[in-house]
């Protein structure tokens, strides 16, 4: 399953790549995605259950919409703190824990961190987040957990 | 002129304005990690609204499609390289700067 599932995927983004449609260049596109998923589809996807990461991708993309909103957000912050005269910053590290499970989780969370108003991921061990918070109150949103709460959701049973 | 140049000029409008900040904040902020900041997030979204307005510029087409693929790259990678840059600095012992009477 995770073999012809990798070839698929090899084989679309051949196509788009590409961008021709003659017999030489999709015949050499269906030899070299096949020998590639041949020889790495247990590593690129592995045993995942085909139903549940669907349904996991769906809950993702509904995450992505507040995300791109939040980062929005994260830059008209950081423009506002770059040109004003007096630099409103206050920059501090704040540790906190996660109750989050999976790899895919805890990346999104770290990402999503990055990228959302006023503070950087540094660090993740053993479910512990280090980040550096640019000033009081993105800390203060931060340790709050919205963001946890809705990566968690993603995160799913 | 038609519209579709008048979008795609106000996106890369935009991406450079976003991008020009990042660039003043990295010189300006004080230390190491809030220059991360601007670095790490101006620039996915100046870059990210320069490509969309090519994007728009170009139509649907295999090079739409394309620049969309670089659009996803951009988004995974940036916050990952800051975040490797970070932790680097981190485990140096890179000591943050804080403000005078914060503490």
């Amino acid at each position: 399953m995770s073999f012809i599932l990798t070839f698929i995927i090899l084989f679309s983004f051949w196509i788009l790549l590409s961008g021709y449609f003659d017999f030489m260049h999709l015949f050499l596109g269906i030899i070299s995605s096949l020998f590639v998923a041949f020889i790495s589809h247990d590593l690129m996807i592995g045993d995942v259950n085909i139903r549940r990461g669907f349904k996991k991708l769906l809950r993702f993309i509904r995450y992505l919409p507040w995300l791109l909103y939040q980062i929005a957000l994260a830059n008209l912050d950081i423009v506002y703190r770059t040109l004003h005269p007096n630099m409103p910053i206050a920059p501090r590290i704040i540790k906190f824990k996660t109750d989050l499970k999976t790899d895919m989780g805890i990346v999104t969370l770290a990402n999503s961190i990055t990228l959302t108003p006023g503070t950087v991921t540094i660090d993740v061990k053993n479910g512990e987040f280090i980040v550096h918070a640019i000033a009081e109150k993105p800390a203060e949103d931060l340790l709050e957990g919205e963001m946890q709460a809705r990566v968690k959701i993603v995160e799913g049973g | 002129m038609n519209i579709t140049t008048i979008i795609t000029g106000i996106f890369l409008t935009m991406g450079c304005f976003f991008s020009v900040v990042a660039a003043i904040g990295v010189v300006r902020f004080p230390d190491f990690y809030s220059r991360m900041h601007p670095a790490g997030k101006n620039d996915t979204l100046g870059q990210t609204l320069i490509l969309t307005g090519l994007i728009i510029y170009e139509g649907f087409s295999f090079i739409s499609i394309k620049l969309l693929l670089i659009i996803i790259f951009i988004f995974i990678v940036n916050p990952t390289a800051t975040h490797a840059i970070a932790k680097a600095a981190y485990l140096a012992g890179v000591k943050p700067w804080e403000k005078k009477g914060s503490k």
